[in-house]
């Protein structure tokens, strides 16, 4: 279905401006709620009415600062405020993203979306249930006690009353008080939690008639595309018109600074406007030879060191006489995201308004930035998030948002853009490059010190928001924050050694624009966190799953038990790495890895099976198991179908993606330069899910990629003796290992 | 200059004004015809989600030309595979599975599932990998969808 419509046309305007525009994204194509269409909707999330709003006939609309990212989230987290509610599954809807009509729950990242997003609109819906069984016992004339819920309809005996006849189209006007939630459901009594929900997205999504991102069309839209410089910091120095003017339908080239954009009254034309515009550029070369990145990260000045765990002293405990000391570097490429839609958006400016459209994780933020970007007061942006195809962070799409309100405010039209392939693994933001060295002291078969330290770029100061492409191309107003996401986080570790120290060497700068991919920091850290850790076991001569089980803190039985979990899950045999006595040029082996995420949530072990042809120096993952624990699972086999994804995106991203660049720009442009796993090459995913209905909800968005890439070490290490520390684990690296024996 | 070009899409004939016949398909199906099912991912053939069939065929539609369709060829997009309100059964096993992340991909994957399974009425696992091997998906569904396309054949 194509959406096509003019906010002007529906320009409802009371209580200061908030135009209306909304999708019904369950049950699409209902009327908007009378809330959305009346006032100014309140967005502190200190508002019961900042989350839900019933009408007359008691239909819910939650409002989510959080968005679905193609993970279904969008399923679960109308499951939470139907259960608490005490409504049927499909009376709720979800209205995403708006900075109209959602309030700002912060950006969807960090496996947040349920643990505190869901938590609060819970929080919500616990509240405004209560108030509602007030409400009706003033109107049965009852005692609250003796009122039932169900199906949104209080009863007393046979008197009974509504939600939509008690609050419907109206406020709450109930602040939420974080230090005394009103007391939710107990999980005994869960209908909708904890069941695997279908999820609401489906049916249009099988059917063609799911409108993403790159689906909308407004009235009088023209069609925009950018062309970027062909060197990262290349100067524009000229355009030749000319070289378009065969081209039917160009409505504008656009040029500010270094950005170049063309409009044109069709995609097609836009497309070969693109193509075909003569442009030169002045020359540069400023990137880091590939071949010698990580002398060059190691090389690369210190902000500042962030020391992130800290027992003993590890400097007396190396110095101790008779301890076997071990050492070793790791590695880990610059990924890009490769969302499999490049970059879109719509943007309009009408009477001194901005509105964009875009897939952005986090419009609140993007409001913020494009506001200053265009010197205009916040209140005159608003940003609405449309899904757009799978998003691990933070990619183009707000890039890509900005490129567009560029474009139409140039032209005083609204315009949409899309980004080509080569635009979008050029200049999405990078995973940056990641470089650890690890020493250990061991004496006898006990681990005596553990040293860490990552190179990693650091993080300026807290706004955590990626500088927009063509406010820096057109000399616009921005911040030139860096920003890769909160990649400390797992350098330190959850076994408990005498003497410890992690050190983040945060570095003033690194080669590309960066910012968080799917389980940023964690994923590199944990890759050589237990990577080194069972290279420790090997020297050990002890069982890698028996050595971390020697080493994790009694009290938290809930890490022990998923270790545990996944020993039974996958059979493990109970012996040191690597196995002896192997033979024939393919050779099987398998590696544990686990992680309590950020020290503070999710466990995750896993264990991944491996064939490794010896000559060819290529690996396969033919089987992964994974036991998983992240408390209050609302969706079990949405979390399936998330957990499969991590594991599969990871192999991926250990066994084969690595961005390549040459002096001046990224030079893996489309998916044969930067190829991804396929169907052939996908494992077998044995999962374990940990329920546990009585604790909180914690994230699984990334917590299980984490863990992915040293089990395919530590397995290799299994299989072969060599141990691999560069990701991604090229036939080149895996051969050249095998020569040197490592 | 504009050029008018007769097409047969999902059983009816359309008639279309574009700029040039070197436009891809994709776009006129999008653009023109308002059919969002298939989609923009690369624009090089390379992952899929562009996918339609022409004559019972899978072809990305990103990189076939407007000049290449004739106007008797049967067009059929992803819109055009449920009978009314009955799903195609690699639609309704795609949902059965809930075999779907941000569902980008799935597009190519029914599609191109539809072709194959027209061709192969028992697909080993091992069949439906290779024949789903120049399909990407970012997300991580594979799983998932050899399930349902599994589930589809019959042999699941």
């Amino acid at each position: 279905m194509t959406k096509h419509f003019n906010p002007s046309r529906r320009d409802l305007l009371k209580g200061g401006g908030a135009l209306v525009v909304s999708f019904s994204l369950i049950g699409q194509g209902e009327p908007l709620m009378a809330q959305e269409a009346t006032a100014q909707r309140p967005l502190s999330i200190a508002e019961v009415d900042a989350f839900l709003a019933i009408d007359a006939r008691g239909r819910i609309a939650v409002y989510s600062g959080k968005v679905d990212l193609g993970t279904g989230v969008r399923t679960a987290l109308a499951q939470m405020a139907a259960e608490e509610l005490d409504v049927p599954f499909n009376r709720v809807r979800i209205v995403e993203g708006d900075t109209a009509l959602t309030p700002d729950q912060g950006k969807t990242w960090g496996s947040l979306t349920i643990q505190a997003g869901g938590v609060q609109i819970r929080n919500a819906a616990a509240t405004a249930r209560a108030a509602l069984i007030e409400q009706a016992a003033q109107r049965l004339k009852a005692k609250s006690e003796e009122l039932s819920v169900a199906d949104g309809v209080i009863s007393a005996g046979n008197r009974r009353v509504t939600y939509g006849e008690l609050i419907g189209g109206k406020m709450f006007s109930i602040k939420l008080d974080p230090a005394k939630p009103a007391k939710s459901k107990e999980p005994k009594d869960y209908k909708i939690v904890g069941k695997s929900v279908p999820r609401v997205d489906i049916p249009a999504k099988v059917t063609g008639r799911f409108t993403y991102i790159n689906n909308l069309r407004l009235r009088g839209m023209l069609h925009g595309r950018v062309i970027r410089p062909p060197s990262v910091g290349a100067k524009l120095e000229s355009v030749d018109e000319g070289s378009i003017k065969d081209i039917a339908g160009i409505v504008r080239i656009v040029r500010e600074g270094n950005f170049l954009g063309v409009v044109a009254q069709t995609e097609w034309g836009a497309i070969k406007a693109a193509r075909q515009l003569k442009a030169t550029w002045s020359k540069w070369e400023g990137l880091p030879e590939q071949a010698k990145l990580f002398e060059h990260v190691r090389g690369t000045k210190v902000f500042r060191d962030e020391t992130t765990g800290n027992v003993g002293n590890t400097t007396e405990a190396m110095a101790k006489e008779g301890v076997k000391k071990v050492s070793a570097s790791y590695d880990f490429a610059i990924h890009t995201h490769g969302s499999q839609s490049p970059s879109c958006a719509v943007a309009e400016f009408r009477d001194g308004k901005l509105t964009s459209w875009s897939a952005s994780q986090a419009t609140h933020d993007l409001r913020k930035q494009l506001a200053e970007m265009f010197a205009m007061p916040v209140e005159s942006v608003r940003c609405i998030y449309l899904e757009g195809s799978g998003c691990y962070g933070r990619n183009g799409h707000e890039d890509a948002a900005a490129d567009a309100a560029v474009l139409a405010k140039a032209v005083g039209r609204p315009v949409r853009v899309q980004w080509s392939r080569a635009d979008e693994h050029g200049w999405d933001p990078k995973g940056p490059p990641t470089l650890i060295d690890l020493r250990a002291a061991l004496d006898g078969s006990s681990v005596t010190a553990w040293e860490s330290e990552f190179f990693i770029p650091q993080q300026t100061d807290k706004s955590f928001m990626v500088p927009l492409i063509p406010a820096t191309l057109a000399g616009m107003p921005a911040k030139p924050d860096i920003a890769p996401g909160n990649i400390f986080q797992n350098s330190n570790i959850p076994y408990k050694f005498a003497n410890i120290k992690a050190v983040c060497h945060r570095l003033e700068t690194t080669p590309f624009r960066p910012s968080w991919i799917r389980t940023p920091g964690r994923m590199q850290n944990t890759y050589a966190n237990e990577c080194f850790l069972d290279e420790l076991a090997a020297v050990a001569n002890a069982d890698p799953i028996e050595f971390r089980l020697k080493y994790l803190d009694p009290a938290d039985q809930r890490g022990i038990e998923t270790l545990n979990r996944v020993a039974a899950l996958a059979k493990w045999d109970k012996r040191p790495s690597p196995q002896q006595n192997v033979s024939g040029n393919v050779v099987k082996g398998r590696g544990v890895s686990y992680v309590k995420y950020e020290l503070t949530r999710t466990y995750v072990a896993v264990v991944a099976e491996v064939e490794v042809d010896r000559a060819a120096g290529t690996i396969k993952v033919p089987k992964v198991y994974m036991a998983h624990d992240c408390g209050q699972i609302i969706n079990p086999d949405g979390l399936r179908n998330q957990l499969d994804g991590n594991v599969i995106q990871m192999v991926s991203r250990t066994l084969i993606e690595e961005l390549k660049f040459d002096r001046s720009h990224v030079t893996s442009l489309d998916w044969v330069s930067y190829p991804v796993i396929t169907f052939p090459d996908v494992p077998e995913i044995v999962l374990d899910l940990i329920d546990r209905p009585n604790e909180r909800p914690w994230g699984a968005g990334e917590p299980s990629a984490a863990v992915v890439p040293s089990a395919i070490s530590n397995a290799v290490f299994d299989a072969t003796g060599v141990r691999l520390r560069s990701v991604p684990y090229t036939p080149d690296k895996v051969k050249a290992a095998m020569r040197s024996g490592a | 200059m504009a050029e008018r070009r007769t097409l047969n899409v999902n059983g009816r004939a359309r008639t279309i004004t574009v700029d040039d016949l070197d436009m891809p398909l994709l776009l006129a199906l999008r653009e023109n015809l308002a059919l969002n099912g298939p989609l923009f991912g690369c624009g090089l053939a390379q992952c899929g989600a562009c996918t339609v069939h022409i004559d019972g065929k899978a072809v990305r539609s990103c990189v076939h030309p407007l000049s290449k369709v004739a106007p008797a060829q049967k067009v059929v997009t992803i819109e055009g595979l449920a009978q009314g309100s009955r799903l195609h059964p690699v639609q309704r096993a795609f949902v059965e599975e809930q075999a779907v992340q941000c569902g980008y991909c799935i597009n190519g994957m029914i599609m191109e599932s539809v072709a194959f399974l027209a061709g192969n009425k028992n697909p080993s696992e091992t069949d439906i990998r290779k024949a789903l091997a120049n399909n990407i998906c970012r997300c991580g569904t594979h799983t998932r969808i050899v399930r349902a396309v599994k589930r589809a054949a019959g042999t699941a």
